[in-house]
């Protein structure tokens, strides 16, 4: 077990490691969650590209852009399955690839073993809140509510 | 200087594009967290959907909108060139051109957005032409 930036025969003295050596790894859990997360970064990414940037151009560009956009543009929306199931998409995909993403920086610069834990636990926690809420908005959504 | 604890990225070229897509990806992250509690008055009552929206048409948000399409639009390119670095052959040999690239179409389509986006501010900040 080696302590990251510690050479192993001389523990008091830091050392620069050759440049892209391998990063000891911080635990060894047997899965490849590290390679899977990975590769649901490119994938969600590519997805987003089309998601989010149609988003913003039909949100802020097409007509009168945010302008336009009220209770009842929503309504209007959400009466369609597609625009329900691109705005739920949209929410799990992002939400999911920020996460990650967020997870990624943590590691990288929580230095204390507390801290980083506990920012993760406030990441996950407000994340499925995030996702608990926008899902069942797009589900419970009420053209009629009165208020 | 102590260095932060083990990044997982060390490099000299393409380095500042990589703190921007770090710094995009989370500003993107925090402005959803916002989005999807605004988004979600809808279930509260029409106007306090409303009422949030019309902060979204004043024009120092309109401002922050811009920001926003640039951080998204950047990470959304930066990312592209991520990806083609990761999964094409010649992509790490072509990495710094695809910089070049991610910018080439960035401004002009910044350029135009902007435009659009603040056209209206304009109109009502110093009275429509027409
Ligand atoms: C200022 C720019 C934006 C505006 C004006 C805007 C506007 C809207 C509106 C009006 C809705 C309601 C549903 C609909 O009509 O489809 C919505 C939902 C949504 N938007 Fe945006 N949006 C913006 C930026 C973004 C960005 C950058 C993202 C992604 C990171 C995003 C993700 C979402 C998601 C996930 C939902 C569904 C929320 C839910 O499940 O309750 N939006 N947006
Ligand atoms: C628009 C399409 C998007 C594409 C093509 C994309 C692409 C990527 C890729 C490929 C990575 C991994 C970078 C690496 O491993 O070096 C990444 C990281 C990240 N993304 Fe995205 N992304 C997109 C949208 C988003 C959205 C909507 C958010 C926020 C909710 C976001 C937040 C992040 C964060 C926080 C990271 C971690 C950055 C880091 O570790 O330095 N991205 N993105």
């Amino acid at each position: 077990m080696t302590t990251i930036g510690v050479s192993a025969d001389a523990p008091s003295r830091p050392v620069i490691e050759a440049p892209r050596s391998r990063r000891p790894s911080a635990r060894r859990t047997g899965t490849n969650f590290e390679m899977y997360a990975w590769i649901f970064m490119r994938m969600s990414g590519l997805l987003l590209v089309f998601l989010v940037l149609g988003h913003l151009f039909i949100m802020l560009l097409l007509d009168d852009g945010v302008q336009r956009i009220n209770f009842g543009f929503v309504a209007g929306r959400w009466a369609s399955p597609f625009w329900r199931t691109w705005d739920l998409a949209q929410l799990w995909l992002a939400q999911l690839h920020g996460t990650n993403g967020l997870r990624v920086i943590i590691n990288d610069y929580a230095e204390r073993d507390g801290t980083r834990f506990w920012l993760k636990m406030l990441l996950y926690t407000s994340s499925f809140l995030v996702l608990l809420l926008g899902t069942l908005v797009i589900f419970t959504f009420d053209p009629e509510i009165s208020g | 200087m102590q260095a932060p604890a083990g990044t997982l990225y060390r490099g000299r070229e393409g380095m500042w594009s990589w703190v921007a897509h770090r710094v995009t990806g989370v500003l993107i992250f925090f402005f959803l967290f916002a989005h999807v509690l605004d988004t979600a008055l809808v279930r509260v009552s029409p106007d306090s959907y409303n009422r949030i929206m019309d902060t979204y048409k004043t024009p120092l948000v309109n401002l922050m909108e811009v920001g926003l399409v640039g951080a998204v639009l950047f990470h959304a390119l930066n990312g592209l060139r991520v990806m083609a670095i990761d999964f094409w052959e010649k992509g790490t040999r072509y990495q710094k051109q695809m910089t070049w690239v991610v910018l080439a179409v960035f401004v002009p389509v910044m350029v135009g957005a902007t435009y659009r986006m603040v056209s209206h501010t304009f109109a009502q900040l110093f009275g429509s032409a027409s």
